[in-house]
């Protein structure tokens, strides 16, 4: 830490004593990383681009105006919602708009011979007709993977895979001119499993690549010794998990509108949740400057992950526009959604752990095999997911994994809510309550005598800072009976728990850069209406709310008296878009910085006017105040507008710069990590081998509550779709054609699925997060799947390795268990 | 082609005539004729319930009805529930739990619901039943569990009817 620094910004005024605790601690945490190898550069505590908070806002500090933590106020932008009045990308029509279908792949790996559009075009009402080389520029999420075209050259992928587009007046043309599209296809041998990419007798799909193989990337990382470890330990058990693809079926299925602006621009509506890499990836595809596309985010029938990548609707639209120079949309249909997928990858894993009689974890041996798809999407990151959060949060001195990401002749695999961290976690937490019981020990104590506490450093080198899981697991176990009722619900029934954490934003963006990760812009008008601008991307997680929430407390009114404006690259700063559970730390932060910066000048103000030192000042409901005397908001506003000028700021942040001894951990590390605790309740019919889950409690360490009912509603989510991943939903091919690609056959939870859930909000006060809050939205996914799993053992003493945890897996493993017992009492008649 | 046919409906308390094809989903018809965007395309064979309508006060999936089926009948759909200005207690309770998050699905839920609550009459509507009208309608986002608190809590605030405890539309 550089001392000089820190020393200039505490000269301007007496230190609060909270402040000077504060300070004290971050240098007292700096010295520490520092002996356990981790350098924080000076930057996070004196470089103003790097935000942690409000100097006089201990981040624990109950907050003033009454915003943070409210609830029964609804969100800034729920009405619409409610009232139809809400604009989704299909729902923007436009004079003389065209529409885009598609041709697409019937095979899953073949040659293009022959594309013959000539009748197509002919057609009246069509437009134009674009094939592969009409886009020759490769794209991708991730700029060291770019291996995708919007429309397929030379040869298909996968079954679904786009072939040709048809612009053309109406869809229902467009249509009818796909269908006289004539391709010939030499077919070649698909891989169409994990042991096929691995096989040296299959072609390789990305023939093109310097690289002859179907690994994407393979990933391998020890730390420690974990071979002398597992010698030293009491029991060492392995097995292997699978884990089914699954994918995000979002209500919305994918849409983008596109039309052309004065002196060449572009501008581009589209159903993404990551509208700032779009806006650059749209820009290198078409060969336009990224000045000239104005792309905006309308709102979004939700991602969970599906909507981050740049899709074949997104640069089809733009293209034909520009082209054409009419507007285009073209939306998927649902079927398309499932081609388009970017869901979980199927994992397959190996693991192996070590544990003494006390419970306590010696060491783990990981391997995973993820099957991608055709195109790597964030498949970069998805192999180091795998792997790097294993050991939060749990102490362990020795660990090694080595994870595959491969390629097959499937749709792209890519981020899913909990991305790369579901699978592993799954593996680990039921692994934990199998050597738990083999050592007679109860699973619950064995994760609390493992588990970090805060201000801690993982044997990876990650840093966690608050943690709250110890208070997760005790809320989770009193909220839900479960030490009194593991064991001893009866026949058929049972309860299980698992633990989990998850990242609060990657420290690293998949670009190079040095700009801040998130940008809000705050501009008070006259009549004291506040316009937030931001480039974050709400998809229904409530990012609206919360930049207008933070920004209401810190100055003292009520968010409805806020607007907000969000991602129009014309308008708003940028974000980098809501993955990885980054929006509430970094786009919080930042709108913190621009509200802290207007609240300086607006108390300034009502201090110079009520004739009182600014920190007397006390700011809530709309007030100014010290003492009995106060000044109404408006006042205040045209008060400080009178003083210093036009009322507007901006605020950034980027993650502080925490390095690591470990050089290769670059993808991983987070400012923050949240942490999750469940229980499930399962009832198991034996005659069956049908699975009910009837409970989920889910108790989450989400820093500090911002909205009461959002963040329920986050975990409440997160349950579910944990519920539909361990009970109905999979993605099966046969001979890679998908055989589940509707919502009638690839099976999501109804209410008639969905347990009662029960979400407990849990806060540990993060040092770093805006009023401390951390993410909600996709760690409670993790502890789901194994919490049933576990469940399911206590209910009827068998341990499912593969979800979902379908009828017929349920009745095999039945089976199994009956087949041993009756060994077992035979063996033991015999003595 | 199709042939075309006038069709002469009543759709949120207004009169309609339009010349369509005949083939013409009633989806379609509210959605491109109208430009009544507040029903949403979900999945286009009946899966999801995201295009649910009030066809004389039934619930109804516009995506799987023909706009034919609507000669000389009601129509209602998401844009005619609030009154005038003054939410339905359905969307005033779904708004305050945040029983919408993405709202994709959300026009669907309050149709079904309002539904449900408005045809009931007198008779007392249980969970059951609320959970049986809801079976109809697919949330990826919140797990269900603010969209019953909020029909419980919207059957509490007395006679949907009225609107007494409805907000005003912000």
């Amino acid at each position: 830490m550089n001392d000089d620094n820190t020393k200039g910004r505490r000269r301007d005024r007496e230190l609060d004593p909270r402040i000077a605790a504060r300070l004290a601690a971050r240098a007292a945490r700096a010295a520490r990383e520092q002996e356990q190898g981790l350098e924080r550069t000076a930057r996070d505590v004196t470089d103003p681009s790097t935000y942690m908070g409000p100097e006089d806002t201990l981040s624990g500090a109950p907050a003033e105006g009454r915003v943070i933590g409210e609830s029964g106020t609804g969100k800034v932008d729920g009405l619409a919602k409610i009232t139809g009045r809400a604009i989704f990308a299909d729902d923007i029509r436009l004079p003389r708009m065209a529409f885009v279908k598609l041709l697409r792949s019937p095979h899953p790996h073949a040659r293009i011979a022959s594309l013959d559009v000539s009748e197509a075009l002919a057609m009246r009402g069509v437009l134009d007709v674009a094939v592969g080389p009409d886009l020759p520029v490769r794209h991708g999420a991730i700029p060291v993977a770019q291996d995708e075209t919007a429309l397929a050259i030379e040869k298909v992928r996968y079954v679904g895979e786009p072939v040709a587009a048809v612009c053309a007046v109406s869809e229902e043309i467009a249509w009818e001119a796909c269908r006289r599209i004539k391709v010939v296809y030499e077919l070649l041998d698909p891989v169409l499993s994990i042991d096929d990419a691995l096989s040296d007798d299959k072609p390789i799909i990305h023939d093109w690549k310097r690289k002859k193989s179907n690994v994407l990337r393979r990933v391998h990382q020890t730390y420690g010794d974990v071979d002398k470890a597992f010698e030293d330990s009491d029991l060492v058990f392995e097995d292997v998990y699978e884990y089914p693809a699954s994918t995000h079926v979002p209500l919305e299925a994918h849409c983008a509108v596109a039309t052309p602006l004065d002196g060449g621009r572009l501008q581009v509506w589209s159903s993404t949740q990551n509208p700032h890499y779009m806006h650059r990836t749209l820009a290198r595809v078409l060969g336009m400057d990224t000045a000239d596309i104005r792309l905006i985010k309308p709102d979004v029938g939700a991602g969970y992950g599906g909507k981050c990548d740049t899709f074949c609707s997104d640069i089809l639209a733009a293209y034909f526009a520009r082209k054409l120079g009419r507007p285009v949309k073209m939306a998927m249909e649902r079927e398309e959604v499932f081609y388009a997928h970017r869901g979980r990858h199927r994992t397959r894993m190996w693991l192996k752990m070590g544990m003494k009689k006390d419970g306590t974890i010696t060491a783990i041996d990981f391997k995973a095999w993820a099957d991608g798809g055709a195109y790597s999407s964030y498949g970069v990151v998805t192999s180091y997911y795998l792997g790097v959060f294993m050991p939060l949060p749990y102490k362990l001195e020795h660990y090694r994994f080595t994870s595959w990401r491969l390629y097959t002749n499937k749709p792209p695999a890519g981020p899913k809510r909990g991305h790369g961290a579901i699978q592993p976690r799954f593996a680990l937490e039921v692994h934990l309550d199998r050597m738990a019981r083999q050592l007679g020990l109860e699973p619950a104590d064995v994760r609390l005598h493992n588990m970090f506490g805060p201000d801690s450093i993982t044997v990876n080198g990650l840093r966690i800072t608050s943690m709250g899981l110890a208070e997760c697991m005790e809320q989770v176990r009193a909220h839900s009976g479960y030490d009194r009722k593991r064991g001893r619900l009866g026949k058929g029934r049972g309860v299980g728990i698992a633990a989990s954490a998850y990242m609060c934003g990657a420290l690293h963006p998949v670009y190079q850069t040095n700009t801040p990760h998130s940008g809000v812009q705050v501009k008070i008008d006259r009549s004291g209406r506040v316009t937030i601008f931001t480039g974050t991307a709400d998809c229904g997680q409530g990012s609206n709310h919360m930049v207008a929430a933070i920004v209401a407390e810190r100055l003292g009114i009520r968010p409805e008296q806020c607007t907000v404006v969000e991602a129009d690259s014309d308008l708003c700063p940028v974000d980098l878009g809501s993955y990885s559970s980054r929006v509430t730390f970094m786009a919080g932060n930042a709108a913190l910085h621009a509200a802290d910066k207007l609240r300086k000048l607006l108390v300034a103000a009502a201090a110079d006017k009520l004739g009182v030192a600014p920190d007397a000042i006390t700011c809530h409901d709309g007030r100014y105040e010290a003492g009995e005397r106060g000044l109404s908001w408006t006042d205040v506003v045209e008060l400080a507008e009178s003083t210093y000028g036009t009322l507007g700021a901006t605020g950034s942040y980027r993650p502080p710069k925490i390095g690591s001894r470990f050089r290769r951990q670059s993808v991983g590390p987070s400012p923050a990590y949240s942490f999750t605790a469940q229980v499930a309740e399962v009832t198991v019919d034996e005659e069956t081998g049908i699975v009910t889950v009837d409970r989920v409690w889910a108790a989450h360490d989400l820093g500090r509550t911002l909205h009461r009912e959002i963040a329920e509603g986050q975990i409440e989510g997160c349950v579910y779709m944990g519920v539909g991943e361990a009970m109905l939903e999979e993605q099966v091919y046969k001979d890679g054609v998908m055989r589940t690609p509707s919502m009638l056959e690839y099976r999501v939870p109804t209410i008639y699925d969905t347990p009662e859930i029960h979400a407990i909000l849990v806060e540990s006060h993060d040092p770093e997060g805006p009023y401390g809050a951390k993410e909600c939205g996709e760690g409670p996914q993790l502890s789901t799947v194994p919490a049933i799993a576990n469940a399911i053992y206590d209910a009827c003493g068998i341990w499912l390795t593969h979800p979902p945890f379908t009828p017929e897996r349920v009745l095999k493993a039945l089976r199994k268990r009956d087949r041993e017992r009756a060994r077992a009492a035979a063996a033991q008649a015999q003595e | 082609m199709p042939r075309d046919l006038v069709l002469t409906t009543t759709v949120n308390g207004e009169p309609v005539r339009k010349l369509i094809p005949a083939n013409r989903s009633l989806l379609d018809f509210l959605r491109e004729d109208l430009g009544l965007t507040g029903s949403k395309h979900g999945c286009d064979v009946g899966d999801c319930g995201a295009c649910t309508v009030h066809l004389d006060g039934q619930p109804r999936l516009s995506c799987i009805t023909l706009a034919a089926e609507a000669m000389d009948r009601e129509v209602r759909t998401i844009e005619g529930v609030a009154d005038g200005t003054l939410l339905h207690p359905v969307q005033e309770a779904l708004h305050r739990h945040v029983g919408a998050q993405c709202g994709y699905c959300t026009p669907g839920i309050v149709m079904t619901l309002t539904a449900l609550i408005d045809d009931a009459g007198d008779t007392p509507i249980d969970d059951d039943m609320l959970r049986e009208a809801l079976g109809a309608n697919i949330c990826r986002c919140t797990g269900y569990t603010k969209i019953l608190a909020a029909a419980h809590d919207a059957l509490r605030s007395g006679d949907s009817q009225s609107g007494k405890a409805a907000g005003e539309i912000g």
